[in-house]
């Protein structure tokens, strides 16, 4: 075990930190080429649709009675560097990101970046908080269904996980502002009370925010709960039937000892290895809900820039979300490898 | 690869002479009371599928809801646009079934009036005026199935308004758009389906068996795909779609932009089932017998993988369900005239609508259990589809 103190280490062990940090190195040196290739894929997304920013922006001065000449047209796309080549274009963009200059929003007028970080932050929070709330209720859970399998516990949580898998989140989001507003009579849209808004900050702003983010992460959490339970359960369930356990039990070791310090060490371990297919569900789910609930997430400015097609925007919000993703892989493969030390790099 | 059929000559003389002989042996055995215990594969899934009573309900399910989108014109009172402006906002009416003691259901006739301090429409049944339900009854023509033109319905009034589910702000009825919206919905996923399958079927048994650098570029491929979140993915494809298309291009063009990460959970979980299946003792009895590679795929392993082809296809079904509503409901997926249960709920979405109108909620309702219905077949099937345990 790492950190396990002062005993000289066993000959394996150094060999098997050499290992692993070698693994890390060669993982996030396998992240770039990837990279590369999203950030070009990304690219061309957003230039798919037919037209420019420009030509919305003309559209939508149109619309409300306006009118653009020819030239000051011509202006703007030049200004915004709309005339270049595409590879020109795609090469400004991508070779501002190591100075973190993600681009120009066209419709903000402001840099890409000023505008997203904070969104990007509540995202991950919001996406973290989501991960830890479903692991955190899951697990009790599928020990619980494990140990009385086929109990009425048992049949009643699945009943629930299964509701949870099926009930869309735009739809629990929707539920929870028509029964918050109507049965509580509390606000559930945004991160604060309407008259807490413009509040200085306080213990009582603090609770306020507090009461408008558990909604949104029990909700993004619930779809993926069932999953979790699920495996769990089954785990243990296989786990328990192994001699080893059988061997521990035979000992005379407490069963509360046996499921806690033999079999549920064990049976998380699978865990871990689903994070990487929880990670991206937990990024959509956060755009969605984050719409409903007017959550300042990345995903209602994402879903404006599509539409207006703010490119630099949107292509800046799709990439980084998609390292957001890559990351979370990431350190879930480092945790499997580090938690279960029968993985082989 | 290694060549065999240079020399195979010879074996595979050997290998059919040994097969006839097989054959006659198999025979005199079977001659006796063993052939009871000779249920074939399929049998054995049906029977252990049957005894998995969720698995079946969810299944019967699925079954009522394909099949009322089949007849949903017949089947739905309304057409789609057709509009009853004397009654919007209408709130779901109460069924009764029995007059003086005998099956005839009504409903009561409705007498519109002003809320005098809000000034909200509100409708109040009149109990001295029951319309009965009639069934068969000429309305409205529709082409059932896009195809024969008709005007039966199942069921409707010969005057005033039924609505099981509520009308919305232009006084269509909501059962109907609902029944007729189950249409887009429910197809979506299949054809969605139908095409990730396609695609990952071919490509996940071509990487499992032939492996290599074939296997590598798949594998690659994949991964990339994959490593986009599939929503945000969703989302900027779908907005990339002209504004101009007509319907039906838009359509099925969702149907494509769904099923481009679709086909990569298929490809995988075929893959991995052909590295199991490439190293039995029947594909390489067939090479032996100098079957080529495609007679081998598509002869004997991709048949061999049928059960787990249904099975992750059901259990794909939802996701697309899912992706498609919600793409529609953020006003990314299909548009009006097209109607499906995510369109629906796009017009629920401004919460002081939904306060005052709720059942505007309704279709979620039933993409929740359409969703459920899935789960818990799929699920069954997974169980049955390896009929070996118990």
């Amino acid at each position: 075990m790492p950190g396990a103190g002062c005993e000289k280490p066993a000959p394996g062990e150094h060999k098997k930190r050499y290992d692993m940090i070698a693994y890390i190195v060669k993982r996030i040196l396998g992240l770039i080429p990837t990279l590369i290739i999203i950030s070009m894929i990304t690219f061309i997304i957003i230039q798919l649709p037919p037209g420019d920013f420009v030509t919305t922006a003309q559209a939508e001065i149109a619309a409300s009675g306006g009118g653009m000449d020819a030239s000051a047209v011509e202006a703007m796309r030049i200004r915004y560097g709309l005339d270049r080549p595409m590879p020109v274009q795609y090469w400004r963009w991508v070779s501002g990101f190591p100075r973190g200059d993600f681009g120009y929003s066209l419709e903000w007028s402001a840099p890409v970046w000023d505008i997203i970080a904070g969104r990007l932050s509540w995202t991950l929070l919001l996406s973290g908080l989501a991960l830890v709330f479903m692991w955190l209720v899951s697990i009790p859970i599928g020990i619980y269904s494990a140990r009385h399998k086929y109990s009425l516990g048992d049949n009643v949580f699945s009943f629930l996980g299964f509701l949870g898998l099926s009930v869309p989140d735009f739809m629990l989001s929707l539920m929870w502002l028509v029964f918050a507003t109507m049965m509580l009579g509390i606000s559930a849209s945004g991160l604060y009370s309407p008259r807490m808004v413009d509040a200085p900050w306080s213990l009582a702003k603090f609770l306020d925010l507090l009461n408008h983010l558990w909604p949104p992460i029990v909700i993004m959490g619930v779809v993926g709960t069932a999953e979790l339970i699920r495996i769990m359960r089954g785990n243990l369930l296989d786990i328990l039937n192994q001699q080893y356990v059988t061997t521990a039990r035979s000992k005379g070791l407490l069963e509360k000892v046996v499921v806690q310090k033999y079999a549920v060490r064990m049976a998380i371990n699978p865990l871990i290895s689903v994070l990487g297919m929880q990670i991206p569900k937990m990024i959509s789910s956060s755009i969605i809900v984050g719409y409903v609930l007017s959550i300042p997430t990345v995903g209602p400015i994402f879903l404006r820039a599509l539409i207006t097609q703010d490119m630099y925007l949107a292509g800046a919000i799709l990439l980084l979300m998609t390292v957001m993703l890559l990351i979370g892989n990431l350190l879930a493969d480092i945790a499997l490898a580090w938690v279960d030390p029968r993985i082989r790099y | 690869m290694i060549d065999y059929k240079g020399r195979s000559e010879h074996i595979k003389k050997l290998y059919e002479r040994q097969n006839t002989l097989d054959e006659s042996i198999a025979h005199q055995m079977m001659s006796s009371e063993k052939i009871a215990f000779a249920t074939s594969q399929w049998r054995m899934m049906w029977r252990k599928f049957i005894r998995n009573r969720i698995a079946v309900i969810g299944g019967i399910v699925i079954l009522l809801f394909y099949l009322t989108a089949l007849l949903a014109n017949f089947v739905a009172p309304y057409t789609l646009q057709q509009r009853m402006t004397a009654y919007s906002f209408l709130s779901p009416q109460r069924v009764h079934f029995f007059t003086e003691g005998r099956f005839q259901p009504f409903v009561y006739g409705l007498k519109g009036s002003r809320d005098p301090k809000t000034l909200m429409r509100v409708y109040v049944p009149d109990p001295e005026k029951k319309i009965p339900i009639r069934f068969f009854l000429q309305g409205e023509p529709y082409k059932l199935m896009g195809l024969f033109p008709a005007s039966i319905h199942l069921f409707g009034v010969e005057e005033g308004i039924v609505s099981l589910l509520g009308t919305d702000a232009q006084g269509r009825d909501m059962f109907s758009r609902i029944i007729i919206g189950s249409q887009i919905s429910l197809t979506i996923g299949l054809v969605g389906v139908a095409l990730s399958l396609i695609i990952g079927a071919f490509l996940g048994v071509a990487s499992g068996y032939f492996g290599g650098w074939v296997d590598n570029l798949i594998q690659r491929v994949i991964e990339i795909i994959r490593s986009f979140p599939p929503i945000p993915l969703w989302m900027a494809l779908t907005a990339a779609l002209p504004p101009h298309w007509p319907p039906l291009r838009v359509y099925f063009a969702i149907t494509i932009i769904l099923s481009l990460i679709g086909w990569t959970w298929l490809a995988r979980q075929l893959r991995g089932k052909v590295l199991a299946l490439r190293e039995e003792d029947f594909v390489m009895a067939a090479r032996l017998a100098g079957a080529s590679d495609g007679w081998i795929i598509f002869r004997h392993l991709i048949p061999a993988t049928f059960s787990h082809i249904i099975v992750i296809s059901t259990l794909a079904m939802p996701a697309m369900i899912l992706a498609e509503s919600a793409l529609s409901f953020l006003g990314l997926g299909l548009r009006p005239p097209l109607t499906s249960w995510g369109v629906l709920l796009k017009e629920a979405q401004n919460i002081q609508v939904l306060l005052l109108y709720p059942w505007l909620m309704i279709p979620g309702s039933f993409v929740a259990i359409s969703i459920l219905a899935f789960n818990f077949l799929g699920d069954g099937l997974r169980d049955a589809a390896d009929p070996y345990t118990v």
